[in-house]
């Protein structure tokens, strides 16, 4: 597998990714030793899916894969689930050029 | 590890790894006409039975003929019955023609000068008993993994897909690859914020741009439609096995096709080329349509991974479905032939890849995959849309 398990719990894919993705089903409260730092799970996260390493501004950028999946639309602390709530596509965007009057 | 395997050698140099007669309707109105004929016959007729229209637009035309002939020309096809209705745009003779000149015989049958449904099918049944005939003079003679085009897809993907799956089944392109092989991925929308990655690998600058022009199109065409790709990508499936948005999925997705560089892009259904390295076509998002135009391609072999759990296979080429998803090993074994959840367990994906490799060379081989097992046979061809058509025309 690419990148590094952290505590037996998220898989890091890049030094430069601010987001880890679960290896397990993970309960909220759980710990994971990353990297010396302590991630602390303010949700339910189910396996597959994201959890903030870092803080991340409103507006900042999501990296995983070391690149940019999306940006963040509100701030997110580190232990937070990271998904559709907090995170959207900057890519095929239509609704905001039909916003914007560029629609054909 | 064998690099080879026995493959049914065309006279047109290329090898198939299966000997079927494939039964190909022109259109929708002579789809149950073609499966049943070939269900009566027995499983060495596959039908190909899709829900194109006898009319369409030119564009869209010309794409479903290619379509047609490319399924009737893939080297697992010993030879073929084409049928239609008598009133469709496409000339089932053309087809049939087109098919042949590859040197596999070939027929035709139209159902309304066969005086309907009852005599196309007795009339269909005398036909297919022909050419079996013909078929059944292709022997099994040696053929290296070079002459193999490998078809990569995915579909129902989750976040295991991009980790464990995608990159196993990209080890096992390297490994066919490195051995003189071809590979092909495609689903261009699944491109989309990857694409500088696919950009950065390509062999020469038209290559390059050939594939950023392709992801703006379809990129476009949310755009021309003023939607957001969000509400279909990443689908809500894909949504609930962890991933959030396309560009992660895109991600993920690129690395089924491998490490090595990028040799072109051809169209939906396009004969895909023979010489060896990395190929991608450009087909839309659906799995089934996109995995049709690689056989159309001329892909021999298919492999598809899954994380969330999908069963589809195709008439023409073995399907080996793949999973990086532990517990859909655990529930679906019976429809997935390998298991890349072990890379949660330690196993490198290079290992995985060999695993991957070894199956594919054992599929090219004769043995029969978990969709061959069951029959599943999903067909449908990509139909190009109005909006599209507008693109076209307007560039």
């Amino acid at each position: 597998m690419k990148g590094r398990v952290l505590d037996d719990a998220l898989l890091r894919l890049s030094t430069s990714d601010n987001v880890g993705t679960t290896v397990d089903d993970l309960e909220s409260g759980t710990e994971i030793d990353a990297d010396g730092r302590t991630v602390v799970l303010a949700e339910d996260v189910p396996f597959g899916h994201k959890v903030a390493l870092e803080p991340v501004d409103s507006g900042g950028e999501v990296r995983k894969y070391g690149e940019v999946i999306g940006t963040a639309t509100q701030a997110i602390e580190v232990g937070e689930w990271v998904h559709t709530h907090n995170c959207e596509s900057t890519r095929g965007r239509g609704d905001r050029a039909a916003a914007r009057g560029e629609s054909a | 590890m064998g690099h080879s395997f026995e493959g049914y050698r065309r006279s047109n140099g290329r090898v198939g790894v299966r000997n079927h007669v494939a039964v190909i309707p022109t259109s929708v109105a002579a789809s149950s006409v073609a499966s049943a004929v070939a269900d009566e016959a027995g499983a060495w007729a596959r039908a190909t039975p899709h829900q194109l229209g006898t009319s369409q637009p030119d564009p869209a035309r010309r794409q479903t003929e290619r379509v047609l002939v490319g399924t009737g020309r893939n080297p697992n096809v010993g030879a073929a019955l084409v049928v239609e209705l008598g009133t469709e745009d496409i000339d089932a003779e053309t087809v049939a023609d087109d098919i042949a000149a590859t040197g596999k015989a070939t027929e035709t049958l139209t159902i309304r000068e066969s005086g309907g449904t009852a005599n196309a099918l007795s009339e269909g049944a005398d036909r297919l008993d022909r050419l079996k005939a013909e078929a059944d003079r292709a022997r099994r003679e040696d053929a290296d993994v070079s002459e193999l085009v490998f078809g990569v897809e995915c579909g129902g993907s989750d976040a295991t897909s991009g980790i464990a799956a995608n990159p196993a089944v990209g080890a096992a392109c390297d490994r066919l690859v490195e051995a003189g092989g071809t590979a092909s991925f495609s689903e261009t929308p699944e491109f989309i914020g990857a694409e500088h990655i696919l950009a950065d690998r390509c062999v020469s600058e038209e290559t390059r741009e050939r594939i950023l022009e392709r992801v703006e199109a379809r990129e476009g065409m949310a755009e021309l439609m003023g939607v957001d790709l969000r509400g279909a990508q990443p689908t809500p499936g894909n949504q609930e096995g962890g991933l959030t948005t396309i560009e992660e999925k895109s991600l993920g997705a690129i690395s089924k096709g491998g490490t090595t560089p990028i040799r072109g892009i051809v169209d939906y259904g396009d004969e895909l080329p023979t010489n060896g390295g990395l190929v991608l076509m450009d087909t839309p998002g659906y799995d089934v349509e996109s995995v049709v135009g690689k056989v159309a391609g001329g892909a021999q072999v298919v492999a598809f991974t899954t994380g969330r759990g999908s069963t589809t296979g195709n008439p023409l080429a073995p399907v080996i479905k793949v999973t990086g998803n532990p517990k859909t090993w655990d529930r679906m074994s019976n429809n997935i032939d390998v298991n890349a959840g072990t890379v949660f367990d330690g196993e490198s994906i290079d290992s995985v890849g060999a695993r991957i490799f070894e199956t594919l060379v054992e599929v090219a081989n004769g043995r029969r995959t978990e969709a061959e097992h069951r029959r599943l046979e999903e067909f449908a061809i990509n139909e190009i849309q109005p909006e599209e058509l507008t693109v076209e025309v307007d560039g």
